[in-house]
């Protein structure tokens, strides 16, 4: 847009004098591009607002005292506030434990799949040697294989290992690297020049000490995309905890959301919806926030995988 | 030559090692587990006792017996064929929109993110309650106006598009990917095509589409292996209900692993669903070539 604006001005001012046509026909084009970007706007509002209301919903539900909620037509706005649906939601699963669990989950897997990555995307793109990529085509072919497929083998062989009701089966994958956070840091790798290296191995320092000194500062942006990825699938995964955990000791917070829904068939103390909403509400804020602070990096890293693959 | 192959030998241990995670992960958690699940799918197995061999069973009884094998994959070629080229154009258009210059573009860019970073578990709770039959945010002002109610998720005609529709308001990640392929397309196009007096619809037509094509490519593949896959939302959701209309295939199949521990007849329908992802991804491979456009660099 911008450029063509000075198009236009370089035409109108051929010969060196601009006329008080062109003058006023410049003001209504810029009016008139201000008006179409105002339109814009209002619309891409109104259809951003599609995409928020659950969000409001949720909130505003959360806030409800019980007639509230089954007030016809909706209530938006409820007035009193009635706060104490957030500590009473707290109350029909043990969040704080599931908190810590999550947590626990968490901080395993992704201090598992950076380390790990990080190491194989370094073999696959900073080293020379025969049969990588060879190798490399089959991390990309694992890509497309079905989580079904290797399902039943892995809760198998996990029961097998006694490790069903523990963390293992979701952290222990996670030290042998994902091939898709395997693929993306090896593409960022790729841009970062070999002279740094040439330079540290002339000077004696090890592939590992490369690795760490050079590459790792270096790509500490593309680092953090993978550590928050993970941190983000790891806090909303539900199949795997489904799959390997039984005893609701050993929930994540997804799955004691999910626990907290069988209550509505709770006689002695049925299920309310602000409560239920507020306890959804504490569970999406905390990726709400982290998403927030770390925006840019996220978006750019989706836009990595997506455009380079 | 012996000291070459030696330092060729090195280099090869080397790079093996700094990948020995991945070989690890892939001997252990992949291969490993392909090759039993295919193993298994030949056998009868309940967990309780050993593995029994029945050859192809599994497979005949999938496809001559199985009514319900059929309506679940039935459902789920409705959610690729319906539900995946439904939120493929709409993160596509509502992508062009943001790239449009507007005043609080980066402030829309977060909020159409929002839904994908939601966790699953919580957005369907949210999304259970604006379906509610009597008080839910819809069938609400519908009633406040003396509207009938729509029976969203409890009748086997609505629950499908209902699904799709929590599907496409998730879609997020496309359209973060569809933005930075349009932000690549280069400006100089579309100025010689300003030139040559294209309209706006025609340069969406002619350049934009084009120049986003390998793009497309990816989110639809990966759109298409991840709804036959989809098991999260429409397990949460609605348990695959009403009356199976929602049973998704990953839903029937995890049902039989894990509810009925029919381990053996899972891994076929496990096998099965591998195939058919095979099949459907080599399609669309193979027609790519007719309309993906890549920029001769």
């Amino acid at each position: 847009m911008a450029r063509t604006a000075s198009v236009q001005d370089m035409s109108s001012t051929r010969g060196g004098i601009r006329s008080h046509e062109d003058v006023a026909r410049q003001r209504r084009g810029a009016t008139r591009r201000g008006l179409n970007r105002l339109v814009l706007s209002v619309f891409t509002a109104l259809l951003s607002l599609v995409f928020v209301l659950p969000f409001l919903w949720m909130i505003s539900t959360s806030l409800k005292t019980d007639p509230q909620v089954y007030h016809i037509p909706p209530i938006w706005i409820p007035s009193p506030l009635r706060w104490a649906n957030y500590p009473e939601g707290m109350t029909y699963v043990p969040f704080g434990l599931y908190f810590l669990n999550t947590m626990q989950y968490c901080a395993g897997t992704v201090l598992g799949v950076t380390i790990s990555s990080a190491l194989c995307a370094y073999g696959f793109s900073r080293l020379q040697w025969k049969g990588r990529n060879v190798l490399f085509f089959i991390v990309l072919a694992t890509m497309m294989i079905p989580f079904q497929v290797r399902m039943i083998p892995l809760y198998l062989v996990f029961k097998r290992l006694g490790w069903l009701n523990t963390y293992l089966p979701l952290i222990i994958p996670s030290f042998t690297g994902s091939a898709y956070f395997i693929f993306m840091l090896r593409q960022f790798f790729m841009t970062i020049p070999t002279e740094l290296s040439d330079a540290a191995r002339i000077d004696g320092s090890s592939e590992l000490g490369i690795l760490f000194r050079i590459i790792v500062p270096l790509a500490k942006p593309a680092l953090i995309v993978i550590a928050l990825f993970q941190f983000m699938d790891a806090w909303n995964d539900y199949m795997g905890p489904l799959i390997y955990l039984r005893d609701t000791k050993m929930y994540p917070i997804a799955m004691g959301l999910e626990q907290m829904r069988a209550h509505s068939m709770n006689v002695s103390r049925p299920l309310v919806w602000p409560h239920l909403m507020a306890a959804s509400a504490v569970v999406t804020i905390p990726v709400v926030f982290l998403y927030f602070f770390t925006q840019r990096t996220f978006v750019e890293g989706i836009a990595l995988t997506g455009v380079k693959g | 030559m012996s000291a070459y192959t030696r330092r060729e030998t090195r280099k090869i241990l080397r790079g093996l090692l700094f990948v020995l995670p991945w070989i690890i992960g892939f001997l252990a958690f992949t291969l490993y587990p392909l090759l039993a699940s295919a193993y298994y799918s030949l056998t009868d197995y309940d967990v309780l006792r050993p593995p029994k061999f029945v050859g192809l069973a599994n497979y005949l009884q999938i496809f001559l017996k199985d009514d319900l094998f059929r309506l679940a994959l039935f459902n789920t070629l409705y959610f690729v064929l319906i539900g995946v080229p439904a939120a493929f154009v709409t993160s596509f258009l509502f992508a062009s929109l943001l790239n449009r210059e507007m005043w609080g573009r980066s402030i829309y860019r977060t909020l159409f993110f929002l839904p994908s970073i939601t966790p699953v578990v919580a957005s369907v709770m949210v999304w259970l309650w604006i379906y509610n039959t009597e008080f839910g945010l819809i069938n609400g002002i519908l009633a406040a106006n003396h509207l009938p109610v729509i029976p969203w998720l409890s009748s086997t005609k609505l629950a499908k598009p209902s699904l799709i529709i929590v599907q496409c308001w998730g879609e997020g990640a496309s359209i973060v990917i569809f933005l930075a392929a349009l932000r690549d397309v280069p400006r100089e196009l579309y100025e010689a095509a300003l030139v040559d007096g294209a309209g706006i619809l025609r340069r969406f037509l002619n350049i934009t589409i084009p120049m986003c094509t390998p793009v497309m490519l990816f989110v639809l593949l990966t759109g298409l292996i991840g709804t036959f896959q989809s098991f999260t939302l429409p397990w949460l959701l609605t348990r695959g209900g009403p009356n199976f209309s929602t049973e998704l295939y990953s839903v029937y199949l995890y049902r039989n692993a894990f509810v009925s521990f029919k381990m053996g007849y899972a891994s076929a329908l496990a096998w099965l669903l591998f195939i058919i992802i095979a099949i459907f991804s080599v399609i669309v491979f193979t027609t790519s070539a007719r309309w993906v456009y890549y920029r001769a660099e």
